[in-house]
């Protein structure tokens, strides 16, 4: 394993970068030719067909921003995108504060922490597919567990079918249970990272043990909120298999989000230039969060 | 990222405590043991009532008194799933497609990781930044075109449809950067004084210190094509090339309200998964660590 394959006359080393960046770029073609044909071509493609207007799969005919402007007025578009901004603004913080709270308990003494750090991951495993279907059992309006456990302690059924809010909250629940695990993974990441002696100084200087968390560990953990919070709000703008398969988006569009717009608009009633243009604006929201995201972050950090 | 056991070792008694604090503490562990154990029981219910249901027979499940355990178990509703349906056949296609994709993008991603952390070359900056920003791409936003150019590549509705695009994935890149930056330069520029050329750097120096990178991108990328759902099941239209979720999803349309049916199936499709990823989660736990994503 020592000699190297290749030996070259000893005058003739010295290798140059000309040679080096051939080599670069030979490395990075794979991938260059697989992310520019199946991501950025379709995206050009994406941007192109949002100017069109499409019957079914055929070609499609240029008519500007014809579609854009009939999303303005489209019910179902504001509905949906609403919908997304819900889900987005409820499951981000649950789910980050759930996920920090369940590290900070990980990261304290107690026994069999890898056992229980196993069972709080395990839901990353599991298909969102398999998740959906889970919660269709679990929240069966006549036979699901959770109505069985309300009618036992003696509270009314709560219709999760047929009533807008009681579903979406149901698929607020599920998309939880789901999630909560990866973002205890990061957090608890990031908690190890900080050394024992901060909190020992903190206690010598009279902290309790919420006056530790919220100024100790809250913001030593900040790069790890930074980076959840992103996945986590692009997570929620693209929310689709677990919204498809519970809820199908009803009852009445209660739960219907960008996504599965989309995918209807697209792929049911096959008005493919509409789609893509509901594609675009989740683009330019996705982009616009980021961006924002990312200035704000970059001032604090300068400033503090 | 350390080990548990010297975690427990920072917090010290220098002093002995007295009796008191002692209590205060076996409190506090008593406590934190519950709601470790509460937290769960809730986590753990779904998957438990998904075994129980899929191991309670028809009549049972009909009868609507479901028990936290049923009273016979019975294996009717596997043996129904897999007399009505071609699960096998489901299941030979997510192994293939998911270990297809999973070599790919580990090939692909090492090398242009490896590119990207020890290569210096013109572009590269603005190359990285690139792959970077296709994370941020939701794939809905290109579903629709995305299926045009497969369909275009006369591709639709085959296992290829799947597993191209899913192997184009930036992630990969990014987690295989921040490991192979750890390299020493020096060792990969002795090499290359050696006489070695950059195929035979990457063959005998960085593959071999790569495997806890490659275990790590094989199994997420793993775990991942096989729960994907959005896109096989726009670029799949044949029964016979479906993948489990969407299986799994065209079983339930026909089964309706059998759970019994619908869970045994689910359980089949992600028990392969959950087996796998409590073996592999150490690694998985330390590849994000190491990654730098925190």
């Amino acid at each position: 394993m020592s000699t190297p394959a290749v030996r070259l006359p000893r005058t003739a080393r010295r290798p140059g970068r000309a040679a080096e960046a051939l080599a670069g770029y030979t490395f990075l073609a794979p991938n260059l030719v697989l992310l520019g044909v199946f991501v950025l071509l379709p995206l050009v493609g994406a941007a192109v067909l949002s100017l069109q207007r499409t019957d079914g799969f055929g070609a499609g005919r240029f008519v500007g921003l014809d579609n854009y402007a009939r999303l303005v007025g489209d019910g179902l578009f504001w509905r949906s995108t609403l919908n997304t901004a819900l889900f987005t603004a409820v499951v981000t913080p649950l789910s980050m504060a759930l996920g920090l709270g369940i590290a900070v308990l990980l990261n304290s003494v107690l026994p069999g922490r890898a056992f229980f750090r196993s069972v709080l991951i395990l839901p990353m495993a599991v298909s969102g597919v398999a998740t959906a279907l889970m919660g269709v059992l679990v929240f069966d309006e006549n036979s699901g567990v959770v109505d069985k456990l309300l009618r036992f302690a003696g509270l009314p059924a709560v219709p999760w079918q047929s009533g807008g809010a009681a579903a979406f909250v149901s698929v607020v629940l599920v998309t939880l249970w789901w999630r909560v695990g990866f973002n205890m993974l990061i957090y608890l990441a990031g908690l190890q990272g900080i050394g024992p002696e901060i909190y020992e100084a903190g206690k010598l200087d009279g902290a309790s043990g919420w006056q530790a968390f919220r100024h100790l560990t809250v913001p030593m953990v900040g790069p790890s909120s930074f980076f959840l919070l992103i996945m986590n709000v692009i997570y929620s703008f693209q929310v689709f298999d677990i919204v498809f398969v519970l809820t199908g988006g009803g009852p009445r569009n209660a739960t219907s989000v960008l996504v599965t717009y989309a995918y209807d608009t697209g792929f049911v009633t096959r008005d493919q230039g509409y789609a893509a243009a509901i594609g675009m604006v989740l683009l330019l929201v996705t982009l616009a969060f980021t961006a924002l995201r990312w200035r704000t972050s970059r001032s604090r950090d300068l400033v503090g | 990222m350390s080990a548990p056991t010297t975690r427990l070792g920072t917090v010290p008694a220098p002093t002995r405590p007295r009796a008191g604090r002692r209590r205060r503490e076996r409190t506090l562990l008593t406590l934190r043991l519950v709601l470790a154990l509460a937290v769960s029981v809730v986590l753990l219910f779904p998957l438990y009532w998904m075994v129980v249901v899929s191991l309670s027979s028809r009549a049972e499940l009909l009868g609507g008194d479901l028990r936290f355990w049923p009273r016979d178990l019975t294996l009717e509703n596997f043996r129904r799933v897999l007399d009505s349906f071609p699960v096998l056949t489901w299941f030979g296609n997510s192994v293939a497609i998911a270990v297809v994709v999973a070599l790919l993008t580990v090939a692909v991603n090492l090398l242009a990781g490896y590119a990207f952390a020890q290569l210096r070359f013109r572009g590269s900056g603005v190359l990285f930044l690139l792959a970077l920003s296709t994370l941020m791409l939701p794939v809905q936003v290109i579903m629709v075109s995305l299926f045009r150019l497969v369909t275009g590549l006369g591709l639709y509705g085959s296992y290829w449809a799947v597993i191209l695009p899913t192997a184009a994935s930036a992630f990969g890149v990014f987690l295989a950067r921040q490991f192979l930056i750890a390299i020493p330069r020096e060792l990969v520029e002795a090499a290359r004084i050696d006489g070695a050329g950059h195929l035979a750097v990457f063959l005998r120096i960085v593959l071999p210190l790569s495997k806890p990178l490659i275990a790590v991108l094989f199994f997420m990328s793993l775990l991942q094509t096989w729960n994907d759902f959005a896109w096989p099941l726009i670029a799949l239209k044949d029964n016979a090339l479906f993948t489990l979720p969407i299986g799994l999803l065209y079983l339930q349309g026909q089964f309706g309200s059998d759970y019994g049916g619908t869970m045994a199936f689910a359980l089949l499709t992600v028990a392969p998964m959950v087996v796998l990823f409590l073996g592999f989660q150490r690694y998985f736990v330390q590849g994000f660590a190491r990654s730098g994503i925190r």
